[in-house]
């Protein structure tokens, strides 16, 4: 790489103007380029020490004192730590609510992405983008709006119900019945975040060569072999990207939990980061959140550096 | 539907199936359009019922909960809507454009300083702000709530756009690649006809990277228009509350029927989903761009 120079160009000995240029100025004109370099990254370098960095270096702190905003935070070790793992239940059901919820989405999200990506990457140009603007649609939108439609069709007299009676069934009362309240969010949450892992899935299918498929089908392979043995391996680094980035954002659903349940009934639908959220900004234990916020952290590490070391076993990098 | 008079006569066998085979492929093609269709009408069903509701009257949805089609229709409803969500929508407004602004100007500046400047400490720089995207928001939201406390930031609207202006990490990646794809020709010829560093960004590399600066901008606004987390911990006057918020904590008061609650919810999508449409290329471009690393 650092030896790219063409002979033609600057390495050329007899070149009366290039050598003289090059031996006296060098260090004036590297100062020069990095002042200019430095200036513009400047900005955002600052920005990332001043609203990232030190943001950080408090949190550390604050996970170790009694931090509640009003009196004086005192410096208590890893009391919080111990304190949530020995003797907080709510702790404990809500890591298991968000594993459930994890557990359930993610299959759901990616298989389906998985399918609407194959079905949306036929032939026909305008078929293509139409449907994918469709599928894509929901995760642009604000998830207020979606939880506010959804929680109309959830209600017990609701939408859903309604169907369901044309039916002869006679529906549950979702959001408020401890048993349907965290199907009815994972549902919802699997519908508005299926377009992203589409759209890459989609990238994916692109970059595959038909000519693989026309060799293929010469040896006479059907149309599920192909997709078993072709499609599915040479898909599998985008397959990787969407599982790590949707099992990375369900860990900290929140938006949705905020306005559909409030983590209701009882505490059916209450995930980790509402439980944090509670109790930062409703019982002011911003210690205790932030040794949350930095065991999730440490939980999100944990299961991404499982998938990368995993990844030998499953992920085909064709380069 | 095309296929039996497509049937050639039995001795030109080798016609036949080829006209079977493409017979078999129109139908493939009309079978995926059917089952896409049936797909994506269920899967727009909450979207089209949500319209749908915001034209209805309060007794045509008591009656006809589950009808797509309004009795009459009611765009009264929209004005009645509107009326409530104004302040908020103006506020959400303001901050998407402050926030677009502001991180085209910071991304672009630091994703050309990366791309084309050598200086000490530039690896160090830019593994930092890769590494700062790992950090889960939530870490990151209960100190800063501390420090702008300590600054007098809470319950001012600089909370929602200083930090997110001052960070952006993916449009500065995004930006990054693109004006690393730009011929360094240009930036030869614009150094000999005199103009200086700035210039050269200004004038000449930024026209270069419109559809980077694009898919940066779709994403920056969508971002900043959906933020929940942000209003509900750093604002608590109502009259500084951005639409989504405002309608998540205070629809009840405001609107006392179905009707209005869907209008006002149909006003705080439309905006996305218009901004979206035209700039679905380069917004799929930017996402498809992370996917592949």
């Amino acid at each position: 790489m650092s030896i790219s120079v063409t002979p033609g160009e600057k390495s050329k000995p007899d070149d009366p103007a290039a050598a003289p240029v090059v031996r006296s100025r060098p260090s004036r004109a590297k100062r020069r380029q990095a002042l200019k370099g430095w200036l513009f990254v400047g900005p955002l370098v600052l920005g990332i020490i001043a609203f990232q960095l030190v943001p950080l270096g408090i949190s550390v702190v604050a996970s170790l004192t009694t931090w509640d905003g009003v009196t004086t935070p005192r410096f208590v070790g890893f009391d919080n730590y111990v304190h949530l793992f020995r003797s907080d239940p709510q702790f404990w059901i809500t890591l298991r609510n968000t594993a459930v919820f994890t557990v359930c989405v993610i299959p759901l999200t990616v298989v389906s992405a998985l399918l609407l990506a194959v079905l949306c990457n036929g032939k026909g140009r305008f078929s293509n983008a139409f449907f994918r603007t469709a599928f894509f649609t929901p995760y642009v939108t604000s998830i207020v709006a979606i939880g506010l439609i959804w929680n109309q069709f959830f209600t017990p007299s609701g939408v859903l119900n309604k169907a369901l009676d044309t039916v002869g069934v006679s529906g549950p009362s979702w959001l408020t019945d401890v048993d349907w309240a965290l199907p009815a969010v994972i549902l919802v949450s699997a519908w508005h975040a299926i377009g992203y892992p589409m759209v890459i899935l989609i990238a994916g299918l692109q970059a595959i060569p038909e000519s693989l498929y026309e060799a293929a089908r010469i040896d006479g392979a059907g149309p599920a072999r192909r997709f078993l043995r072709i499609t599915i391996p040479l898909l599998t680094p985008q397959l990787f990207y969407v599982l790590i980035t949707q099992i990375i954002a369900s860990f900290q659903v929140f938006a949705l939990i905020f306005v559909m349940t409030k983590g209701g009934p009882g505490t059916a639908t209450s995930v980790y980061i509402y439980y944090l959220y509670q109790k930062a900004f409703t019982f002011g234990e911003l210690g205790s959140a932030s040794a949350m916020a930095w065991i999730l952290f440490a939980l999100i590490g944990l299961v991404t550096f499982a998938q990368m070391r995993l990844q030998k076993r499953w992920v085909f990098y064709n380069d | 539907m095309t296929a039996p008079p497509r049937t050639a006569p039995p001795t030109l066998s080798s016609t036949a199936r080829a006209a079977d085979v493409r017979a078999g492929r129109i139908l493939a093609r009309g079978g995926r359009w059917i089952l896409l269709l049936v797909l994506a009408s269920t899967f727009l069903m909450p979207l089209l019922w949500m319209v749908a509701t915001s034209l209805k009257s309060e007794n045509d949805i008591a009656a006809h909960t589950l009808s797509l089609v309004p009795e009459d229709v009611r765009w009264s409803n929209y004005a009645e809507a509107f009326d409530a969500i104004r302040p908020f929508m103006w506020n959400s407004v303001q901050l998407a454009l402050v926030n677009v602004v502001g991180v085209l100007v910071v991304a672009s500046l630091a994703g050309y300083g990366f791309a084309r400047f050598r200086f000490p400490g530039r690896n160090i720089a830019f593994f930092l702000v890769l590494a700062t995207a790992i950090v889960p928001n939530i870490v990151l939201l209960l100190p800063q709530y501390i420090m702008f406390q300590r600054i007098g930031w809470i319950d001012t609207q600089l909370p929602l756009w200083v930090p997110r202006v001052m960070t952006p990490v993916f449009a500065t990646f995004l930006l990054r690649q693109a004006f690393m794809g730009v011929p360094r020709e240009l930036e030869e010829a614009a150094e000999v006809d005199g103009l200086g560093a700035f210039g050269i960004y200004w004038r000449i590399m930024l026209p270069q990277v419109k559809p980077a600066l694009a898919a940066a901008g779709v994403f920056t606004f969508i971002e900043s228009w959906n933020d929940l987390f942000g209003p509900l911990v750093f604002i608590t006057s109502n009259n500084l509350q951005t639409l989504p918020m405002a309608l998540a904590q205070f629809s009840g008061e405001y609107f006392s029927t179905t009707s209005l609650l869907m209008a006002a919810s149909a006003m705080t999508i439309i905006p996305v989903i218009v901004v979206y449409l035209l700039a679905q290329r380069y917004f799929v471009q930017g996402i498809a761009a992370t996917g592949l690393k």
